[in-house]
Order: C-alpha cells, then sequence, then structure tokens
C-alpha cells in the first residue's frame, strides 16, 4: 500500500521535474538560435554605423542609441515618481480606504496592455500635449507602464528595512522625514535601484508602447534633442522582420539586432539578480 | 511633506483616468458609423474598403482562442514549476532554476515573436504538413511562454507561504509528501494560484508583438487550431499607421483599444478580489 503511494509520488514528482525542464529548454532555446544566428552579424561596424542601402546593409547605431535616450527618459521621469508614491504607500500611509483605492489604481494600470499604453502616448503625448512623435512622447508612454514596476520594487526595499532602525531614529528626535531621508532611504537604495533596472529592462525591450510615439521605421541622424524622433533596437527587429526592403536577405541583421537586444536585457537582469544576492547575503550576514 | 507624498502618489490613479478618459474620447465615436451590437458581433473586419466593415468579433474570438490555447499549454507548466520551486527543489535548484524563470520574463516580446516567425513556423508547417506556419497555434505556443513566468513567480509566493505547521501535520499522519502537497498544501494556496492565472491570461490577452508576428493577421474566425489569427491587439498595432487621423478606422481602433482594456481591467478586479478576499491570514485560511 505504502509502496505505491509512494510510487505516485515519485511519478508526479518526475512530472514536475519535466516542467521546469521544459522552461528551462525554452529559454535554452531561443536563446541558441539567436545567439547562433546573430553572432556572425555583430562586428564594430554592425554596433558603430546606421543602416545604409534602404536598411539591407550597415549597423544600429542609431537604434541602439534611440533605445538608450528612450530609457533613460524612462527612467528619469519613472523613477521619482515611483520612489515618492512607495514612500507614501509604505512609511506614510496607513490601511485606509485612500491607500486600497491607491493600489488597486497601480495593479490595474500595471495590467493595462502595452499597446493601449501606445494608444494613449499617441493621443495624449503626441497628439494632444503636442510633443510629436519624440523620445520625450516614447519615455513618457513607457515610464508610465514601468511605474508600477518601480513601486512594487521600492515599496519592497523599504519593507524590508527593520522596523527598529526607524524606532531608533525618531526616539533620537528626528521627525519622520529626517528618519525616511537619513535612515530608511540609504538602507532601501540598492534594493529600489535593482527593482528599477529590472523595470527599465522590460521597457527597454517594449515595442509596442512606442510604435506611435517614439520609434520610426528610418532616420539616419542621431537624435540631437528629446523632441526627435528616434530608431529603436526593438522595433528595428519587428520592422526589419515584417516590412524590410528584402526580408530573406536581411535575416542576419534582424538576428543580428536581436543578440544586442537581448544582451543588454539579460545584462540588465543579471546586473540587478547579482546585487540582489549580494544584498540578501549582506542582510543575513 | 506627507501630503506632497500623497500627491505623487496619486499619479498612478491619475495616469489610469487619463488612458480612459482618451481612449473613450477617441473610441466612443465609431459609434456614430455602426452600432455597439455591429461592431462588438459583426463577423467581417474591412476597415478600409467602401463602404468599410467594421465588426469586430472575428478578433475578439482571435483573442479569446489564443489566450485559451496559450493558457492550457502554461497553466499547468507555471503552476507545477512553481510548486517544484517552492516545496520540492532543493536549495541548489532553485537558484538555479529562479533566475531562468526571471530571464524567461524579461525576454522582450518582440523576440519571442521573432523566434515564432523565423524558427518556429517554418517547423511546425513541416511537423503537421499545413500550408502556412503562422497561425493560431504557433502563438498560442510563444504567447505560453509569455505567461509562464508570470503565473509561476506569483503561484511560487502563495505556495512558499503555507504555514509549515499545517504541512507538518499531515506528514504526521502519515501522509506522504505528495499526498501532503495535493491535499494540504494546494488547496491553502488555491487563492494565490487563481490570481497567478488570471494575471497570467491577462498578460496573454494583452501581448502585441507575438501575436502581431506570429499569429499569421487573418481577420476571419478560425475553424481549426492551424488557421491564422488576427487578435485585437495584433489589429490596432498593424492597422494605426495607415489610419488617417481621425477617420472611422482610427476610432475603430481605439475602440478595440476599449475592449482590450475592459478585458484586461475585469481580468485584474477578479484577481484583486480574490487576492483580497481569500487572502492567507495565519492558519485561518484553510
Amino acid at each position: 500500500m505504502i509502496k505505491k503511494r509512494l510510487r505516485a509520488q515519485k511519478i508526479c514528482f518526475f512530472l514536475l521535474k519535466v516542467a521546469v525542464a521544459i522552461n528551462g529548454a525554452a529559454l535554452a532555446i531561443i536563446v541558441y538560435f539567436i545567439v547562433s544566428r546573430g553572432w556572425r552579424a555583430i562586428s564594430w561596424e554592425f554596433l558603430s554605423k546606421p543602416p545604409t542601402d534602404s536598411m539591407t546593409m550597415g549597423g544600429i547605431l542609431p537604434c541602439i542609441v534611440g533605445t538608450v535616450s528612450l530609457c533613460m527618459t524612462t527612467i528619469l521621469f519613472a523613477l521619482p515618481i515611483g520612489v515618492a508614491s512607495a514612500i507614501y504607500l509604505n512609511e506614510y500611509a496607513g490601511q485606509t480606504k485612500l491607500v486600497r483605492f491607491i493600489r488597486l489604481g497601480i495593479n490595474n494600470l500595471a495590467g493595462v496592455p502595452s499597446i493601449v499604453f501606445g494608444l494613449f502616448g499617441l493621443a495624449f503625448f503626441v497628439i494632444v500635449l503636442d510633443m510629436g512623435v519624440s523620445i520625450l512622447a516614447g519615455g513618457l508612454t513607457l515610464g508610465i507602464m514601468t511605474l508600477p514596476v518601480i513601486i512594487g520594487a521600492s515599496e519592497e526595499a523599504l519593507k524590508s528595512v527593520p522596523k527598529p532602525y526607524r524606532e531608533a531614529s525618531l526616539a533620537m528626535g528626528a521627525t519622520q522625514w529626517q528618519t525616511i531621508r537619513k535612515v530608511v532611504l540609504p538602507v532601501a537604495f540598492p534594493g529600489i535601484i535593482t527593482g528599477s533596472i529590472l523595470g527599465l529592462s522590460r521597457a527597454a525591450g517594449e515595442t509596442a508602447p512606442i510604435m506611435y510615439t517614439g520609434a520610426v521605421f528610418f532616420t539616419p541622424d542621431l537624435p540631437s534633442s528629446i523632441f526627435d524622433e528616434v530608431m529603436a533596437l526593438p522595433y528595428h527587429i519587428y520592422v526589419l522582420a515584417t516590412a524590410g526592403t528584402n526580408i530573406e536577405a536581411t535575416r542576419h541583421l534582424q538576428y543580428g539586432t536581436a543578440l544586442v537586444l537581448i544582451s543588454l536585457i539579460f545584462g540588465m537582469n543579471l546586473f540587478a539578480i547579482i546585487m540582489r544576492a549580494k544584498m540578501r547575503k549582506k542582510l543575513k550576514g | 511633506m506627507r501630503s506632497g507624498f500623497l500627491l505623487v502618489a496619486l499619479f498612478s490613479i491619475v495616469a489610469l483616468s487619463l488612458i480612459i478618459i482618451f481612449l473613450f474620447l477617441e473610441g466612443i465615436p465609431i459609434l456614430e458609423h455602426v452600432s455597439l451590437k455591429e461592431f462588438l458581433f459583426g463577423q467581417y473586419w474591412y476597415p478600409t474598403d467602401d463602404p468599410a466593415d467594421f465588426g469586430i468579433l472575428p478578433l475578439i474570438l482571435g483573442s479569446i482562442y489564443v489566450t485559451v490555447i496559450s493558457g492550457m499549454i502554461a497553466i499547468p507548466l507555471g503552476v507545477m514549476t512553481a510548486i517544484y520551486l517552492a516545496q520540492i527543489a532543493p536549495a541548489t535548484v532553485s537558484q538555479i532554476v529562479k533566475p531562468i524563470v526571471e530571464l524567461l520574463a524579461s525576454m522582450p516580446s518582440v523576440v519571442i515573436g521573432f523566434f515564432g516567425m523565423v524558427v518556429v513556423a517554418p517547423f511546425i508547417q513541416q511537423l503537421f504538413n499545413i500550408p502556412v506556419g503562422l497561425n493560431m497555434f504557433n502563438a498560442s505556443l510563444m504567447l505560453a511562454f509569455m505567461a509562464v513566468p508570470t503565473i509561476c513567480s506569483i503561484s511560487e509566493d502563495a505556495v512558499f507561504s503555507v504555514p509549515t505547521a499545517l504541512k507538518e501535520a499531515s506528514l504526521a499522519l502519515g501522509a506522504t509528501h505528495f499526498e501532503t502537497l495535493v491535499r494540504v498544501i494546494v488547496p491553502a494556496s488555491l487563492s494565490g494560484i487563481c490570481t497567478a492565472i488570471i494575471l497570467g491570461l491577462s498578460r496573454a490577452v494583452g501581448e502585441t508583438m507575438v501575436v502581431l508576428m506570429a499569429a499569421g493577421g487573418a481577420a476571419m474566425i478560425p475553424t481549426s487550431i492551424f488557421d491564422p489569427v488576427r487578435p485585437l491587439p495584433a489589429s490596432i498595432a498593424a492597422e494605426m499607421a495607415e489610419a488617417p487621423f481621425r477617420s472611422e478606422h482610427y476610432h475603430a481602433l481605439f475602440a478595440i483599444g476599449i475592449v482590450l482594456f475592459v478585458f484586461t481591467f475585469l481580468f485584474n478586479l477578479l484577481a484583486d478580489h480574490i487576492s483580497y478576499k481569500f487572502r492567507q491570514v495565519g492558519e485561518a485560511s484553510l
């Protein structure tokens, strides 16, 4: 009897392991194809030259610059608002109806589909605020999209600051704001940055929100102000793969661009993951 | 200071409200051209014909089908991985698997769509001997791998937070580890697992680039799993470039945005309700 039950356990645990293996395999297969077919396209020229010959030759420099400038705008906008929101929710607010309402808003903002952010950015930033298709409009759209991630990460980081830190500071006669600024924030800072990098890495890979707000099909010039339109890595992959002048002949460029994009994003993620692991060790020790 | 922070914290509400306002502002005018019923249940989507047809039923069905099929793949995969990570895996294994799930989550949708287009499409075309590889099945498969990390990480938290006392009590009564999992731990964390599934599916419904690149893009009601479809987000993304500013077509695309928003909004409200109402409060949650 017990043997039978243990055998059932063995079979089911095996199935669970299979599920885990499928996830790992999926990641490995995708990465394998992108790397094995993309690395040949990578050269100094590919990274440092604009596309030429109607985007069938040349490099992706404008896309890299575009993606980086969109990300900078995103983080400059979303980080202060996100951290301040988290400070309110975690340090000042109690369990009131208003707080529950704000949280509901944040949760729902997190669930809005990326293309809907794109529609909103087009209607509001590009047209009503008359920013045109620009780094500013695209960055703000991505910023609103990233906000819930940054709020969540910052709250998590604030929560992990032990209560006695605050109590000790308050007991010394510091005001609550002084306590937050001098005691809580410095301890929470690495956690906030880690979470923000994760959020930003997601923004860097998004295509739908910037399609009609920040990114364009092709522009030969590098941007000179935040009111310029740009090319972006994710949109460039989409354009080359679906609407390029010669889709088959530019395959290696598509794989190459994808490889650059995932290297950028995985780099940011690995950095954040390693930093977090170090932090945990430090908190424990 | 406090009220200053409150003002900033209200920004998320303001942003969400602005999104809703502008969607409706630009989407509602389509109802001057077609009735709500014709829009939602019309079977023909020919927005550039003259006269144009604005029936989004094929798009809605496309979205529902790919979401359901991807759910059938992603729910078991995600939940099983979560259970394994939270209850069975030795620390060394979960230290490797967790970053894998996180990297899978960070994979840009355009790269997954691209992968579906150039690698998976020719493969399933040959495997099943079908005319096009860009179809509902391909898109669902790709969407599943976008939904797995969401489902996995949220259910893992839920499964992990089941009090150890419950587990120990069950083991002490002579149940095997597996029986304890199925009869005690999973039921105790069911609300969290449900929330995870809803949020994962909500992500699949709203995902744009994957369905834009891998679903085939035909605005027809599919009759087989290998038919090309054009889910709601794909329509918006593909057609916005060619829709003249504030034309009927432009308004129709914003109206599709409203439908999509309502879909995900309901999903999120449901998830929020479940996790709030059935939240685990100590051991009393069983």
